[in-house]
């Protein structure tokens, strides 16, 4: 994650920042760092980012917040963010952060804030045969909310361990198919035994966090019963593992929701003996959709969505890309601002050996030219590394929505099975037909009537009465995941237009605000040392 | 406030003053690529430009390769023992990097800043070897470059020279002195000690400086990389941000280029003039091994001297017949070890006035130096904020919207 290097770094800077400080001090009488420099972008009156700013202090008051620089925690507040959801004071780590979203993803009033904190060590109580006796963690999940589905302002907490998150998402996914849901943290077992306890513990509760606030942005999901339950529910989660384990491992499986099984319940979800032989139907379905040569995987009708989806592949590749290359961005002004300060060190150390050792007035003279020289360089490399913090904010943009492109997937993987389910059974229906059929002639062929053929053909009737029923469902099933898709997509297509906006916005803004601080700071310097100023150049 | 130095450098530098004062002033220009593979080298034009007699006319050109600036440097090192000989910029290690047009201009500069401070010295532009090095025809300056080079050269009084230092040796071991003779006023150690740790801090601070050439250069990279995607990005999505996207990258695109340029200017004008004072550093350094190896003569000869002078009283006393041979002996010992003092307190004169010349000269060089680089830093902060900034209004605009 581009954010984590920060804190890292804030570590290796320990040493020297003491210098720095030292040194910065000493210099505070006569320079003033932060004089406001004129913004001309447009910002709402009612919000002066540099007098709002807690580090735009004057040189009298608290001068450590200067000079500390500040880490990716504490940066929530951007001093030149014209973010409307800033969130003034909340220092604490896991304070809200959400995604920048523009104001279509939330009214003003209707706030929902999830922190996932106070990870724990708990023992296995269960006398199943399966967990045996051994720890794991749990973790505390608090909401505060004002949402009526919640009733009205509250906040409550839980207690949840990751198995319970897993199921959370399998409900969901099973009760929503053909929306974007937000996929959920891996369950990544490699790394849980390469990584050190604490830091794999620390890695997911940050993407818990994520998730939650995540599923909880989305309009709908937020007040489904699988999410509040989740949330609200002491004790053992009361929802069902989907112990379907054959629809689990054989993606593309018929899983239809609970919702289906009141109406004419025709269809069950193909579980079991008889649902395993329906599993191999629509797996050989799809094959020799595949396999037609010229057909698609599964035939899809609809050229728009075909088209939609190539194009979310195309964006996914993008912002992929992007995002990549937002990656190397922050590394590089990282580097930038860290080298800068090397320098200005260098010479920090080279001014106080000048004035040690001088023996001439010259020397004197260059140990302070190299003072302002070492002033500026310290400062412009503390504005690259706050602009750092600032670009990491908002490019991460470009990261959160590689999880939703995932989620896009996911909805369009719904539609697609749910075709294909409809697909099978259409041919089921026509392999039924014709055998009745055949029987049929070959029947009418005995005279007198053919007892054992006619029974079959009975037999085979009331199946294909079955498959007919279950093919209705299965065609309106289909019909209301392209919906949730559809509604869906869109909805996507304009919070992500916004966010993006956003994004390109405060990083803009961002990279103005400092470019100016870094040129006064320099031009200050060339101003020191304009006697210098030769123009044969 | 100028120094007089600087006054007279410039003076000195000027071919527009009025032609009563004297001057001289070279440039070295147009490398250029000679000769096939492994023997390739770089040659450059020297001009000069002078009214000084002793030079054949207002201006000479000539052809002059890397190691006909060695050959001088080398001459003024041994003829003027005392004097801070400026220094020449490396031989480069690495084939590759030989012909780089950046190592070509660097090198380039370096080399005639080299031959102008030669010329403004108030001792050295007056050197024999000046002339040759400006005025004589390649062939001649072939046939000088050879001479120079391997121990067939060495003249007669070096042998000499080599011999007594043997001798001394010897006679040290004699009479028990295995203590290397080192001068130690304090001011001269003070000295001593500053030049040391000066090197190395400033080798710290010019590693730093290249690195942040190359940080600059990183950064446009990176910046143009993003740039790229984001346009391909903008390509995927409808209006309006298909269009700012658009825009975005190709403004990325532009700072990038902006810092590609402030990376050259923090090479040549911050980086170079740093390695360069390393470089002078470090001659200073080789200028004070010379004097402690005169300093050594000195002591050495003036006791060898003392010696010789009992020896005769010695014989003297005794009225031997090898009074006359001691006696011619003496006298030549008492010579040489006079001449031997005699260049040890030139030497330490010349390094008196060297050393206030060379702060002076640092100071304005230095200071030109962080001058051009805060004005270059500026420049560019200010060109990437008004890039920038061209992209607020419309993206203002559609937030708005």
């Amino acid at each position: 994650m581009m954010g984590s290097e920060n804190d890292d770094e804030a570590h290796l800077h320990a040493s020297t920042e003491d210098m720095e400080n030292l040194f910065l001090r000493d210099d505070k009488s006569n320079s003033d760092p932060l004089s406001p420099h004129p913004i001309t972008v447009a910002t709402p009156a009612d919000s002066d980012p540099l007098s709002a700013s807690p580090q735009s202090k004057p040189n009298g008051g608290d001068s450590r917040s200067y000079i500390e620089p500040p880490s990716y925690a504490d940066v929530i507040f951007s001093p030149f963010d014209d973010n409307s959801e800033i969130n003034g004071s909340d220092d604490t780590h896991s304070s809200d952060y959400s995604l920048s979203r523009s104001p279509s993803s939330s009214v003003s009033s209707d706030y929902i804030k999830i922190t996932v904190s106070s990870p724990q060590k708990e023992q296995e109580t269960s006398t199943s045969m399966l967990s045996g006796g051994g720890t794991y963690i749990t973790y505390l999940i608090a909401t505060r909310t004002n949402l009526p589905d919640y009733g009205g302002g509250s906040e409550f907490s839980v207690r949840r361990r990751f198995r319970d998150v897993v199921t959370l998402a399998d409900r969901l996914a099973e009760s929503y198919r053909g929306f974007c849901i937000p996929p959920r943290p891996d369950k990544s077992v490699v790394e849980s035994q390469v990584m050190q306890k604490q830091e794999f513990v620390e890695q997911r509760r940050v993407a818990l966090e994520k998730y939650l606030r995540r599923l909880v942005a989305h309009p709908v999901i937020r007040s489904s019963d699988e999410v509040k339950v989740f949330l609200r529910v002491e004790g053992k989660l009361p929802l069902q593992a989907s112990a379907d384990v054959a629809s689990r491992m054989l993606d593309g499986a018929v899983k239809l929701p609970r919702q289906l099984f009141g109406e004419g319940g025709g269809v069950e979800p193909a579980r079991g003996g008889r649902d395993l032989l329906r599993l191999f139907k629509e797996l050989r379905q799809s094959v020799s959709n595949d396999w037609g040569g010229s057909k698609p995987a599964v035939v899809e009708e609809d050229r728009d969505f075909v088209e939609k989806k190539e194009k979310m592949h195309d964006l996914e590749q993008q912002i992929i890309n992007a995002s990549q290359q937002a990656e190397t961005l922050v590394k590089a002004q990282q580097e930038m601002g860290a080298t800068m300060g090397e320098l200005g060190l260098a010479f920090i150390k080279l001014t106080k050996f000048e004035n040690e050792e001088a023996v001439f007035n010259s020397q004197r003279a260059r140990a302070n030219d190299m003072k302002n020289l070492a002033t500026a360089a310290v400062k412009a490399s503390r504005f690259y590394r706050e602009l750092n913090s600032q670009t990491v904010k908002h490019l991460d943009t470009l990261h959160d929505y590689l999880g939703l492109m995932m989620a896009v997937q996911g909805a369009f993987a719904d539609r697609s099975s749910a075709l294909l389910t409809v697909q099978t059974l259409l041919s089921e229906l026509s392999s039924l037909e014709g055998r009745a059929e055949k029987l049929e002639a070959a029947s009418s062929k005995v005279f007198g009537g053919d007892k054992s053929r006619i029974k079959k053909i009975e037999e085979i009737k009331e199946t294909i009465r079955n498959t007919e029923n279950a093919k209705n469902v299965a065609i309106k099933e289909y019909e209301r995941i392209k919906e949730n898709n559809w509604s869906e997509v869109e909805r996507l297509d304009r919070e992500r237009r916004a966010d993006f906006l956003s994004m390109m916005k405060g990083f803009v803004v961002n990279q103005v605000g400092y470019a100016e601080k870094i040129a006064s700071v320099w031009t200050k310097a060339a101003e020191e040392t304009s006697q210098y100023d030769r123009e044969s150049s | 406030m100028e120094s007089s130095t600087e006054q007279a450098r410039n003076v000195m530098q000027s071919p527009r003053s009025p032609s009563s004062q004297p001057y001289l002033s070279a440039s070295v220009t147009d490398p250029v690529k000679l000769g096939n593979g492994v023997q390739a080298y770089i040659s450059y034009r020297v001009i000069t430009k002078t009214n000084l007699p002793e030079y054949q006319g207002p201006e000479k050109i000539v052809i002059r390769r890397y190691s006909d600036f060695v050959w001088l440097r080398d001459r003024l090192f041994d003829k003027y023992k005392g004097v801070f000989v400026p220094p020449l910029p490396e031989k480069s290690a690495v084939e590759k990097f030989r012909f780089s047009a950046e190592f070509i201009e660097m090198r380039r500069a370096a080399l005639d800043i080299f031959v102008n401070r030669i010329a403004s010295h108030p001792e050295l532009k007056q050197s024999e070897d000046l002339r040759t090095f400006l005025q004589a025809d390649e062939e001649t300056m072939e046939r000088f470059r050879f001479q120079e080079t391997g121990i067939f050269n060495k003249k007669p009084a070096d042998f000499m020279q080599m011999f007594r230092d043997v001798q001394s040796k010897v006679s040290d071991a004699v009479l028990g002195k295995e203590k290397p003779v080192e001068e130690t006023t304090p001011e001269y150690e003070k000295l001593k000690h500053y030049i040391f740790e000066l090197e190395n801090h400033l080798a710290e601070a010019q590693k730093h400086a290249y690195r942040l050439v190359k940080r600059h250069r990183e950064l446009g990279q990176s910046l143009l990389d993003f740039g790229k995607a984001v346009k391909l990005l903008g390509a995927c999505e409808g209006e309006p941000t298909g269009k700012l996207f658009s825009d975005l990258g190709t403004k990325s695109e532009l700072v990038s280029i902006k810092l590609q340029k402030e990376a050259q200017q923090v090479l040549m004008n911050f980086e170079e003039p740093l390695k360069d004072y390393v470089r002078y550093v470090q001659s200073i350094k080789a200028t004070i091994a010379e004097r402690a190896t005169a300093f050594k003569q000195h002591c050495e000869l003036a006791e060898t001297t003392k010696l010789k002078e009992i020896n005769l009283d010695k014989l003297m006393l005794t009225r031997s017949d090898k009074v006359g041979e001691a006696e011619i002996e003496y006298r030549e010992m008492k010579a040489e070890s006079e001449e031997a003092t005699i260049r040890f307190e030139r030497i330490v004169k010349r390094m008196n006035e060297e050393i206030v010349r060379f702060q002076e000269q640092k100071t304005e060089e230095m200071g030109v130096a962080f001058h051009q680089f805060a004005k270059g830093q500026a420049r560019l902060a200010n060109g990437i904020a008004d890039a920038w900034r061209a992209l607020l209004p419309k993206l203002e605009a559609a937030s708005s919207a």
